[in-house]
């Protein structure tokens, strides 16, 4: 039974993070977009811990603001405790971290879905995918509904082929209370992606008020409190409250122990791969046998519940293990036990099989954004979501897609390791990660990114003369301090160094004097070096780009290298199989990665600079027969060349003589 | 494909000829030009001036040509040193170059961007696939060659010492909510300063020791008692092994070094291939197939009484080494010594008869080989311990400005720079090392 069809440019299926950035970033760029998610009630659902950001998430959250998107604006609305990460390390590491009330993040979520031009939300079970001819078409529901587009965008997280473990039992469930959406699971087995299997798991939820407080140590956010987003100062925030900190000790570690016969993990019931940097309790038990105690990051869900996550002691052991585990722990004696924790399995798709813009390379029009590609976080799928509906929206559009490089963007580096890696376990960012670190700060997120979200129709009028104000003052901060003029002796350099410490021992300017380790905005600001309308947000991102200024330039020649491998295509009929000169393994890891540029190609683990020259040839090689034209345009006289020495015909005469 | 790096290498086959070549092709190339010969040169002319050292001394003296491009062999900016041949002296030529702003080339690497470029037709395509294929197994040979022994025992031990530093330093960034102080836990001063040393040590040592000077590799090998000692003692002019009429007299590897017109040649000598009995003798013959797997070139030497094209050996195909038949025992089957074929001599290695055009012989495989012999990637290698070196004593600085992150960005520096050598360390191997080592995640 099918209805008759409705017609919009992107559909997008899904309403968690992913689905909610891309149906925002879609219908932002002007493309009619219907959002079909399973229940509207759990739009912008945080289904993990209620927290947003941490170290290279905050980086994300604030390109995802830069770029218009909603998790920071949200996260403001919602965040009851704000915390700045490595506030002593430099500024290329700091991070952000928020506690968010989950009934706050969703309404202001809904509140933006709902203000958004050009989007349409339905709630309705997506059962198939329609594709004709290798291009994808529409969706059916459960109803029996039909839509069309010529792109959808999939983000259906751990929904698909979800199976849930407590102990040895298990049952199929998309998140606790909610369906697994096995239907499409089929279906997208059927087509042509790798599938695999991942898994993760949460902890059991305790009720505060049989939690005793006095007991754990309790953490405040920082005062006065950071915020995520550029356009917002703090007065968004609501009430603020502290997280407490409690931690195992080693009868919890006994308790554990004698349960792991009945572990899912341990008993091998599940197969799918979990986290390196999230273990489950037992896992950190087992792994690291001689610690005795594991620290525990009791974090509130919200202002108007007093449900706690016990954040470090995720499990998938039995009930009743849980129960004993939770109250032998000080200040949990007489906890009791709201929702049990549990693990889930679900699918994934191997992410070597998109392009960089997301979109499936089986299916023209169809793209992953989220944990369907294999990634964990709320902050990487919603970045992912934002890149998908955006690149949907082109591609309907008739544009280029758009997809940041690893030295623009958080979302470059996750992007990039994703399609070019593929992952084995849940993938998170990490700053380790971004190669670039130094220059992908949070501080300069808009910088990096919203004078191009701009051109890309992203950003609204009001974001966009907000930037241009902070980045006026910046460039006019940064001209000042190059312009002052640094002398040994001078009044100006007496008043600095009786401030910082620093000597002025030979002329130099106020830019250069603030690379120093031990200079900072601030000693300019208080020895009045600079003009006082040059405000201080803007001196300081001054002191960072002077900081940074030797690091960076060093990495232009490396970025100007890998721009030019960019700008080399491999195209798809490349059959690696049979380059000679390759070694099996590479030949396997480039047919699986299918790189679309030597650039992509050069960061295939065990690549070398030789197999790169031959790929860089045969690609050359294809191109040339592509055209049906000998590629020379000045035919060189000589045959073949044998090798390298072998001199240019009618040059002087340098052979060696021997 | 528009290159930023500029490569240059010595473009002559080596030993010691009349003149010699140090090429150089990329945008640095005219900034490299004016550097050398302090003159601006105008494009396509050949100007005979001073090469100069960064004091101004001349290195030599010698035509310098540049090229602008698309005109030139490569499709870019190319600079043309022609000098006096000697090894030493065109070596000081390209370090200058390199020191200027070029990398080290590797091989086929002018070929190559000739033909990216189209300066070469398509036809030309699969001579240039095969000369990268070619050159490609020589790298990998040379490659292997340097990193033989103690030298890989120690570029790998540093580079273990390094992941170690930076599991904890990156561990202090992305982890600062643990209940685990990274780096008091671990004393990142004191083990960044143990690094430095031992890094320094081996530079030092592979700088001046006889590593570098390992020149062509050149292996005699054969069945037992067809005179591949007395070969040896003919080629380097010692009496290095002993020579009797008994078959498996030598049951180890000896080996000499000696000079072909200016190319350092070290030659192994070992046991006769044969099946046998006798543990040390077998144990010989063990080492005398590892010697050849690690050859540049191997001397296969038979009696020339044998049959005339019998057990003609399949050198390169199982050791992928070039290869040079010695039919020895001239004077015993009584025919003429000399060059019979390309790659095939007679000679009579008691008498020294036909020894003269097996160094001809010699010297042509080595040309035909002069891209990268293990000289060239160890001089590679020891590039990358330089800028390891440089990298390490920024992290040092910033370490005492107790700038972490940029300390961080240091170290990872320097453990790429060692990565060119024994493998590069991605950034999900870090992470799993810092996931072994500590209890971290909730």
């Amino acid at each position: 039974m099918r209805s008759k069809s409705e017609t919009y440019d992107v559909i997008v299926v899904g309403g968690g993070h992913a689905g909610t950035e891309a149906a925002l970033a879609a219908a932002r760029i002007g493309a009619s977009t219907l959002l079909l998610t399973q229940s509207i009630e759990t739009l912008g659902q945080m289904s993990c811990n209620p927290a947003i950001g941490g170290i290279g998430k905050s980086h994300l959250v604030k390109e995802i603001d830069a770029m218009g998107g909603a998790m920071a604006l949200a996260t403001d609305a919602a965040g009851i405790q704000f915390r700045t990460l490595n506030a002593s390390k430099g500024p290329a590491v700091r991070a952000t971290r928020a506690q968010a009330d989950r009934t706050l993040y969703r309404s202001a979520v809904r509140r933006m879905l709902e203000a958004q031009e050009n989007l349409a939300i339905f709630q309705q079970s997506v059962v198939d995918i329609e594709i004709r001819n290798g291009r994808v078409e529409g969706v059916l529901t459960a109803m029996g509904l039909e839509f069309s587009a010529p792109a959808v965008v999939l983000t259906t997280g751990t929904f698909l082929g979800g199976r849930i473990h407590v102990g040895l039992t298990s049952h199929a469930g998309g998140r606790a209370g909610d369906p697994a959406s096995n239907a499409l699971a089929e279906r997208l087995r059927a087509m042509p992606f790798v599938v695999d299997r991942l898994k993760t798991g949460t902890p059991p939820r305790i009720a505060g008020s049989t939690v005793d407080f006095s007991r754990m140590q309790p953490q405040w956010g920082d005062e006065p409190s950071p915020v995520m987003s550029f356009i917002s100062d703090g007065s968004e925030h609501p009430r603020q409250v502290a997280c407490h900190i409690a931690a195992t000790n080693a009868r919890t570690h006994e308790i554990i122990r004698g349960g792991l016969d009945r572990s899912p993990m341990y008993a091998g019931e599940i197969e799918g791969v979990g986290p390196r940097y999230c273990p489950s309790i037992e896992d950190k038990v087992v792994r690291f046998a001689e610690r005795t105690s594991h620290q525990i990051f009791v974090e509130p869900e919200g202002l108007d519940t007093n449900e706690l996550y016990p954040n470090g002691i995720s499990t998938s052991l039995p009930f009743e293990v849980q129960f004993a585990m939770v109250r032998s722990i000080e200040g949990f004696e007489d906890a009791r036990i709201t929702r049990p924790g549990y693990a889930i399995e679900y699918d994934f798709f191997d992410p070597r099989g998109l392009e960089p813009s997301l979109e499936t390379k089986a299916v023209s029009g169809l793209y992953f954004a989220g944990q369907i590609n294999g990634t964990t976080g709320y902050e990487e799928a919603a970045s992912q979501g934002l890149l998908a509906g955006l690149n949907a929206a082109r591609k309907v559009a008739g544009s280029d897609p758009w997809t940041p490089k690893r030295h623009e963007a958080y979302l470059g580096v996750l992007v990039d390791d994703l399609v070019t890696l593929g992952t084995n376990e849940p993938y998170r960012i990490f700053s380790s990660r971004a190669e670039y670190r130094l220059r992908l700060r949070q501080d300069n997120a808009d910088l990096r990114l919203t004078p191009i979200a701009r051109d890309l129709g992203l950003v609204d009028a009001e974001r966009w003369r907000r930037f241009e104000a902070k980045r006026d003052a910046i460039e006019r901060a940064a001209t000042a301090c190059r312009n002052t003029a640094l002398t040994p002796g001078s009044e100006l350099a007496t008043r600095l160094e009786a401030r910082c410490g620093e000597a002025v021992a030979r002329d130099t300017n106020l830019f250069d004097f603030l690379k120093r380790p031990g200079v900072t905005a601030a000693h300019l600001r208080a020895v009045d070096a600079v003009d006082a309308d040059v405000p201080s947000v803007a001196l300081e991102q001054v002191e960072v780009q002077a900081k940074y200024d030797g690091y960076i330039k060093r990495q232009d020649h490396e970025i100007a290298r890998v721009k030019a491998e960019e700008r080399v295509a491999l195209p798809a009929e490349l059959d690696y199989g049979r380059i000679e000169g390759l070694s099996n393994e590479l030949k396997e890891k480039l047919s699986l990665a299918q790189p679309r540029s030597l650039a992509q190609a050069s960061r295939i683990p065990g690549i070398t600079p030789a197999a790169l020259s031959l790929l860089l040839i045969h690609a050359k090689r294809l191109a040339g027969e592509r055209e049906g034209a000998p590629l020379a345009r000045e035919r060189r006289t000589s045959t073949a060349p044998e090798r390298e020495e072998s001199p240019r015909a009618g040059e002087p005469a340098a052979r060696r003589t021997a | 494909m528009s290159t930023v790096d500029t490569i240059a290498a010595v473009a002559t086959a080596p030993g010691r000829g009349g003149v010699g070549i140090v090429r150089v092709s990329g945008p640095h190339a005219p900034k490299i030009a004016v550097a050398m010969t302090g003159k601006r040169l105008a494009p396509r002319n050949a100007v005979y001036c001073g090469f100069r050292d960064l004091d101004g001394a001349a290195l030599d003296r010698g035509i310098a040509i540049r090229f602008e491009g698309p005109e030139s062999f490569t499709g870019e900016d190319v600079l043309e040193l022609q000098g006096h041949g000697g090894p030493v002296v065109l070596d000081m030529l390209l370090e200058r170059v390199l020191s200027l702003g070029a990398r080290r080339a590797h091989p086929g690497e002018f070929t190559q961007r000739a033909f990216v470029n189209g300066k070469l037709d398509l036809a030309q395509a699969e001579a240039v696939l095969d000369l990268v294929n070619s050159a490609t197994r020589q790298a990998a040979r040379g490659a292997s060659r340097s990193l033989a022994g103690e030298f890989s025992k120690q570029v790998h031990g540093i580079a273990g010492e390094l992941l170690k530093l930076r599991v904890f330093c990156e561990s202090a960034i992305d982890f600062p909510d643990e209940d685990i102080d990274f780096l008091s836990e671990s004393d990142v001063g004191a083990r960044l300063d143990a690094v430095r040393q031992r890094l320094s040590v081996l530079r030092a040592g592979a700088r001046q020791g006889r590593l570098l000077k390992d020149g062509l590799n050149v292996v005699i090998a054969g069945a037992p008692n067809v005179g591949k000692s007395s070969l040896l003692n003919r080629l380097s002019g010692e009496d290095r092994a002993i020579v009797t009429s008994v078959p498996g007299t030598t049951r180890d590897i000896l080996d000499a070094d000696f000079d072909l017109d200016g190319m350092p040649v070290r030659v192994v000598d070992t046991a006769g291939l044969r099946n046998t009995a006798d543990a040390v003798e077998a144990e010989g013959v063990n080492r005398a197939r590892r010697a050849m797997a690690k050859a540049d070139l191997v001397l296969w030497v038979m009696d020339d009484r044998g049959a005339p094209s019998g057990e003609c050996p399949q050198v390169e195909a199982d050791t992928g080494a070039a290869s040079i038949v010695a039919r020895n025992k001239a004077d015993l089957s009584g025919r003429p010594t000399g060059r019979l074929a390309p790659g095939v001599v007679r000679i009579c290695a008691l008498s020294g008869e036909g020894v003269d055009a097996l160094a001809t012989e010699i010297k042509h495989a080595a040309g035909y080989r002069a891209g990268e012999g293990g000289f060239t990637a160890r001089a590679r290698h020891l590039d990358a311990l330089a800028a390891a070196d440089a990298a390490l004593a920024t992290a040092s600085e910033r370490l005492l400005a107790n700038q972490g992150e940029l300390v961080a960005e240091d170290l990872r520096e320097a453990h790429d720079h060692l990565g060119a050598i024994v493998g590069r360390v991605s950034a999900d191997d870090l992470l799993g090392e810092i996931f072994a080592s500590f209890c971290i995640g909730k």
